[in-house]
């Protein structure tokens, strides 16, 4: 690693002056001046294969690979876990051959950072109720952009910034950009997840002036030419400075015209971004393992964005351009409009139709995670399963703020994940008797599918509709995200059980084992 | 012509560091992509939150800044140190623990 201070050492210690010869001596010494500086050219280029570098150059593709060996073992719930530590061991070798690394002389930050933020991460991870996941890791992902984005700044002004090579300048610059917009993105995807509102005003709603989307572009491009300004004059300090301040904004300004029903994209989107910072920074370092690893992050990320966006049948540029349904605030009537009937139904009645089917598939949404109800929902499925009735659960891909949501909460409340189905299950539908739907709305919304005029056409769904009776557990007639009706409520076969989730449910239940 | 970059020295240098590195990057996505289309819908946010953990590695950088001595400037390996070696660690004690809690929960009956 170090053959240049060597080479350099040597150079100075070979000649051996007398006071008499000055000018032959002058150039002498500049003749040995130009070989010590090829020397360090030269061992600059030799250093690079030097024995520690490659070493530790193998430990942090150990650590990369042990990611992806990691991230194979989450192909099934059996070996989940398992793969889970594996990374975590990869991690480890990474943070100690770094500590190993000869430039670290002193460890008194870096125990002070560790020990603040282990606690943070860790009080965080034990506490964080499983309905709370989604705004967990969007701060998550924000602080992996935080992370990023000093690390970035530091080194950009760890020595002169006018010396640093171009390509290092350059990435600097993205790295900035996108550690910021994580950062920001995700503190505002979190305080949209939470429902927070800032004088009156639901941060959850879509919120956007006029021409933002003009704007963003504009202050986008900008920021390109700077980081690409950057890479040619290193040295310019208030390009880095406008870099930050505007990627910092442009976090704000991207996700605000984004509705709180469309955070499970938005929260994946910024988990790739959050990946791709990681991947900045192995620029910033030239550290493959860094590059590696956050590649992996990136394409995460980027596929469960996908799957999100098809799952919604819109493109990620709509979801992005924002506006998008309404963040419900109250709840609203029971009654129905234009001469419609609903029929209604209590508890009681719920039981009986229930005790009386043989197979039974539950449909859970948000609704039931913000009633706190999959507790109950899993007992009143296993007392169910008990008495000999098929009952399996529905979960859509959009169904809770963010990808599997729904499926966390149900293990949580020991369900087993073989009686979870994907959207795979419409092909039972027609020979299921009871569709109960709890707390979802949009995603069984036959509109998607029959009406082309209708805002969400073209998005999966669950045919519930098909089924032989279908019971909606439900606060109100209130349309669901996408502020849409659903005709779901007015069918033949379909009743309504109003009232809070979790409520209605327990009375169900109690009136099961009661029946 | 490769050689003849190299051998130039610093200036040289940046196309094909920048180049290798980009293509470590394109292989590393193409290999996520493959990975980690085969986890399914139920495993999706601890994916989340696992591969949060592993976006973690930023620590690499933390910790080098942190533990180095900045000539000129020693205050902004302190604070800035110390920021990003908290970011960080939140990320991966933060992501692997809370991931472990949740693969935890999912069991066969």
């Amino acid at each position: 690693m170090n053959f240049s201070v060597l080479f350099g050492l040597l150079a100075q210690t070979e000649p051996n002056p007398t006071t008499h010869q000055a000018a032959a001596l002058m150039t002498k010494a500049a003749e040995q001046a130009e070989h010590a500086a090829q020397a360090l050219q030269h061992a600059a280029q030799a250093s690079r294969f030097g024995v520690v570098d490659f070493f530790v150059y193998l430990a942090y593709l150990i650590a990369a690979m042990l990611f992806v060996f990691g991230l194979k073992r989450l192909s099934s719930p059996r070996t989940a876990r398992n793969g889970n530590i594996i990374a975590g061991v990869g991690m480890l070798i990474a943070i100690v051959v770094t500590l190993l690394d000869q430039h670290i002389v002193g460890f008194g930050t870096i125990i002070a950072g560790a020990i603040v933020g282990g606690a943070i991460g860790l009080i965080a991870a034990k506490k964080v109720p499983m309905t709370g996941m989604p705004e967990m890791v969007a701060l998550f992902n924000g602080s992996g952009g935080a992370a990023s984005a000093v690390v970035a700044l530091a080194e950009y002004w760890r020595g002169k910034p006018a010396d640093l090579p171009g390509d290092t300048a350059l990435t600097i610059g993205l790295s900035i950009l996108i550690g910021m917009v994580t950062l920001t993105g995700s503190v505002l995807a979190f305080a949209k997840l939470r429902g927070t509102s800032i004088r009156g005003v639901r941060l959850g709603n879509p919120l956007a002036f006029a021409g933002q989307h003009y704007a963003n572009f504009l202050a986008l491009g900008v920021v390109f030419i700077l980081v690409i300004l950057l890479g040619y004059t290193p040295g310019a300090q208030w390009a880095v400075v406008i870099i930050f301040i505007l990627a910092t904004l442009l976090g704000i300004t991207l996700v605000s015209p984004i509705g709180g029903a469309d955070m499970p994209v938005v929260v994946s989107l910024l988990n790739s971004y959050s990946g791709l910072a990681a991947c900045a920074t192995g620029f910033v370092l030239n550290n493959a393992g860094l590059i590696i690893s956050g590649a992996l992050v990136g394409a995460s990320g980027l596929i469960l964005t996908n799957i999100m966006c098809k799952a919604m049948d819109r493109s990620l540029l709509n979801v992005l351009a924002g506006g998008f349904g309404q963040d419900i605030a109250a709840a609203g009537s029971t009654q129905a409009q234009e001469g419609l009937t609903v029929r209604k139904m209590d508890a009681e009645e719920a039981a009986m139709v229930l005790e009386a089917a043989q197979s039974v598939v539950i449909v859970p949404g948000y609704g039931m995670a913000v009633a706190q109800a999959q507790h109950v929902v899993a007992e009143m499925a296993e007392f169910l399963r008990e008495k000999g009735i098929d009952v399996k659960f529905a979960i859509h891909p959009v169904a809770g703020r963010m990808p599997g949501h729904m499926n966390v909460l149900l293990a949580e409340a020991n369900v087993d994940y073989e009686l979870l189905h994907d959207l795979e299950l419409n092909s039972e539908m027609p020979q299921i008797d009871v569709a109960l739907i709890i707390g979802a709305n949009d995603v069984v919304n036959p509109s998607a599918r029959d009406d082309p005029s209708s805002q969400i056409y073209g998005m999966p769904i669950f045919d519930v509709d098909k089924c032989k009776t279908v019971m909606v557990c439900k606060r109100s007639l209130n349309p669901g995200f996408a502020g849409i009706q659903n005709p779901l409520f007015f069918k033949e076969n379909t009743t309504m059980l109003f009232g809070d989730a979790k409520q209605m449910i327990t009375d169900i239940l109690r009136a099961l084992k009661e029946g | 012509m490769l050689a003849e970059l190299l051998a130039t020295g610093a200036s040289g240098e940046m196309l094909p560091t920048l180049a290798k590195n980009l293509g470590v990057f394109v292989l590393a996505i193409m290999l996520g992509f493959e990975v980690i289309v085969k986890v399914p819908p139920t495993l999706h946010t601890p994916l989340m939150s696992g591969s949060n953990a592993i976006s973690g590695i930023t620590i690499v950088g933390a910790l080098l800044i942190a533990g180095a001595h900045f000539e000129g400037h020693p205050w902004i390996n302190v604070v800035f140190g110390f920021l990003a070696v908290m970011f960080a660690m939140i990320n991966v004690v933060g992501g692997f623990v809370v991931t472990d809690r949740m693969l935890a929960m999912f069991k066969r009956k």
